[in-house]
């Protein structure tokens, strides 16, 4: 198990190299100096070369992107163009709120997909089948912030069940919680329809093996076939989904975050993306990518623990 | 008998629209579908008011009434923005899957028909790509560019190239191997009238529902995009920066995002189903159900 964990992450050392090319090719290619995006057209040429030396943009551009991928790969990235922040201070701030709200959607997903999907399959075109079915189209399709809209006009001004503003006390668990529902449902409600579709078709696939019969034959009960020797072989689409769908979430949980007010790494991208923070930009667009790579390297991990043919291949 | 063995068997894509046609949710998707399509192309026809045009003595109008879907703080008309929102919803997506689908499939096929070094190169930086979430790809793309139509369009485009080269490459892989390949190659066929006359035939079917399910998604990114404010500029209507308008306003006026919201969500409908529909209509595996 330590060597398929120790290969996996080395395996993860090129892309995230990649990535951190990318991005600085990426921030570079922008039309504009960023010296006078920040100063305005009014500047002095004089005041334009001073920030261009405080911010190394004098530098030669493989001085800078050498200084860039070392200072990456300490968890260093910069200070922000605007405010003149650590970007790793502003991001840690705020970056709990982020993983609470993702979480708790991948939660709300998996708790919602994988039952559902587990009753569609076990009526297959029957009428609990066509309407999970059509209830998962129609989730599918729902933009974020239209879900987002909703709710919050349903729960929170409607019905008052919920509060309006979500940013939350992170000391205060029960608080928390109770901020985290609704935003956490409309950001997770895409990922409930595409995961209750993939437990469908898989534990379809699954049930029509030769060994769920064989421990029918066996006399096992149903309900265990179905939960263990059926979900356990239908889990590796399911995992697969899950994975690819956390990057989905945290892009969406940027829209989520708008409309439900909270703080996170959404409010920073969209402010940075107003001020024209450049090395904002830079720092999160490398903090959103790690993430993914992280999820990823979790992911084919699991794929280790489900499935032990993975590890020897 | 012989009559039989003579006829040839309607072309697969044939079958397949025949199988689509009789599934009632594609039909549902493809009606959904026709009906913005038609209202957006003839809103200047169409539309009731003009989109754009302000009328302070009617702003914030319930819907009913003069104006059916109400006005918005500006006074005006609802519904005919709602016609011309989704000529940028509908121009935008269809430009950028058409784009993406071109650049990621020809990548695609002479990735996996080239194979070798050369395929393990370019998939390493498809999955690079891949890497970013596609909404923040996209936010960034635009913001850095400027938020214009063309450059929402190379935005998306970038976000969807590389599924699309994925999907191409597979079953090109597969087919380089078959005997039809070889025979060309024999003949002294180029390596460019094999890709392209002889294998994109084949994998085009899969490239095209793939096409049906990622305009749904890119209606979704151009509306989210617009709802974060990096849409079409004002006072072009747009869906997304209708909605957001509308959130604004969320306590007088609840139905200004609630309509736009709902013309999203009907569109990104359509599109699923009808794509639903097409892939379950050509999924060798499904065929025989």
């Amino acid at each position: 198990m330590i060597h398929f964990i120790a290969r996996r992450l080395l395996a993860a050392v090129p892309t995230l190299l990649a990535v951190l090319t990318l991005v600085f090719v990426i921030v570079r290619i922008v039309p504009g100096d960023p010296a006078l995006v920040i100063l305005g057209d009014q500047a002095t040429p004089e005041a334009a070369a001073a920030l261009r030396t405080r911010l190394g943009l004098d530098r030669s551009l493989w001085a800078q992107y050498f200084a860039f991928i070392g200072d990456a790969l300490q968890g260093d990235f910069g200070v922000s163009m605007v405010t003149g922040r650590s970007i790793m201070a502003e991001v840690g701030a705020v970056l709990p709120h982020t993983i609470d709200l993702t979480l708790a959607a991948m939660v709300f997903g998996v708790a919602v997909g994988v039952p559902v999907g587990i009753w569609a399959a076990l009526h297959r075109n029957g009428v609990i089948d066509v309407m999970a079915r059509l209830i998962s189209l129609i989730g599918l399709s729902f933009p974020v912030f239209v879900s987002g809209i909703f709710l919050l006009l349903a729960f929170a001004l409607h019905w008052r069940i919920f509060p309006v503003i979500g940013s939350a006390n992170l000391e205060d668990y029960g608080d928390r919680l109770h901020k985290l529902i609704l935003p956490a449902i409309a950001l997770g409600l895409v990922m409930a329809a595409y995961i209750t579709r993939v437990t469908r078709s898989a534990m379809l696939q699954a049930l029509s093996e030769d060994y769920i019969r064989t421990a029918r034959a066996k006399g096992v009960p149903w309900r265990r076939v179905v939960w263990v020797h059926g979900l356990r072989n239908a889990s590796i689409p399911i995992v697969t989904v899950v994975g690819l769908y956390v990057g989905i979430l945290l892009g969406n949980s940027v829209l989520t975050e708008i409309v439900f007010n909270r703080p996170g790494l959404g409010k920073i991208i969209v402010g940075a993306l107003n001020q024209r923070d450049y090395t904002m930009l830079q720092g999160l667009m490398v903090i959103y990518c790690f993430l993914i790579v992280v999820v990823n390297l979790v992911t084919d991990l699991l794929y280790g623990v489900l499935d032990p043919r993975v590890k020897s291949a | 008998m012989s009559e039989i063995i003579l006829a040839a068997p309607p072309p697969a894509w044939k079958r397949a629209l025949a199988k689509a046609r009789s599934n009632p949710t594609t039909a549902a998707g493809a009606l959904i579908c026709l009906i913005i399509i038609v209202s957006a192309v003839f809103a200047p026809w169409l539309a009731p008011y003009d989109p754009t045009e302000q009328d302070i003595m009617n702003r914030l109008q319930a819907p009913g009434g003069e104006f059916l879907l109400g006005t918005d703080q500006f006074g005006r008309d609802i519904l005919s923005r709602l016609m011309w929102g989704g000529r940028i919803s509908l121009t935008v997506s269809l430009g950028a899957i058409a784009a993406a689908m071109v650049i990621g499939g020809v990548i695609g096929m002479v990735s996996g028909y080239v194979g070798g070094r050369f395929d393990l190169f370019v998939m390493q930086v498809m999955d690079v790509l891949l890497s970013f979430p596609s909404l923040i790809l996209g936010l960034i793309v635009v913001a850095l560019l400027g938020p214009e139509l063309v450059n929402l369009v190379v935005a998306i485009a970038l976000t969807a190239i590389a599924p699309f080269a994925r999907v191409a490459r597979a079953p090109t892989m597969a087919l380089k191997e078959r005997a039809f390949v070889e025979a060309g190659r024999a003949l002294g066929f180029s390596h460019v009238r094999i890709l392209f006359g002889h294998i994109l035939p084949n994998i085009l079917s899969e490239v095209m529902v793939m096409g049906t399910l990622w305009l749904a998604t890119a209606v979704r990114v151009e509306a989210s995009l617009s709802f974060i404010g990096l849409g079409v500029k004002p006072p072009t209507p747009t869906w997304g920066g209708m909605t957001r308008d509308g959130f604004e306003n969320i306590l007088d006026a609840p139905w200004l995002a609630v309509f736009p919201g709902i013309a999203i969500l009907l569109l990104v409908l359509g599109l699923n189903m009808v794509g639903d529909g097409l892939r379950d209509a050509t999924d060798p595996k499904l065929r025989n159900e």
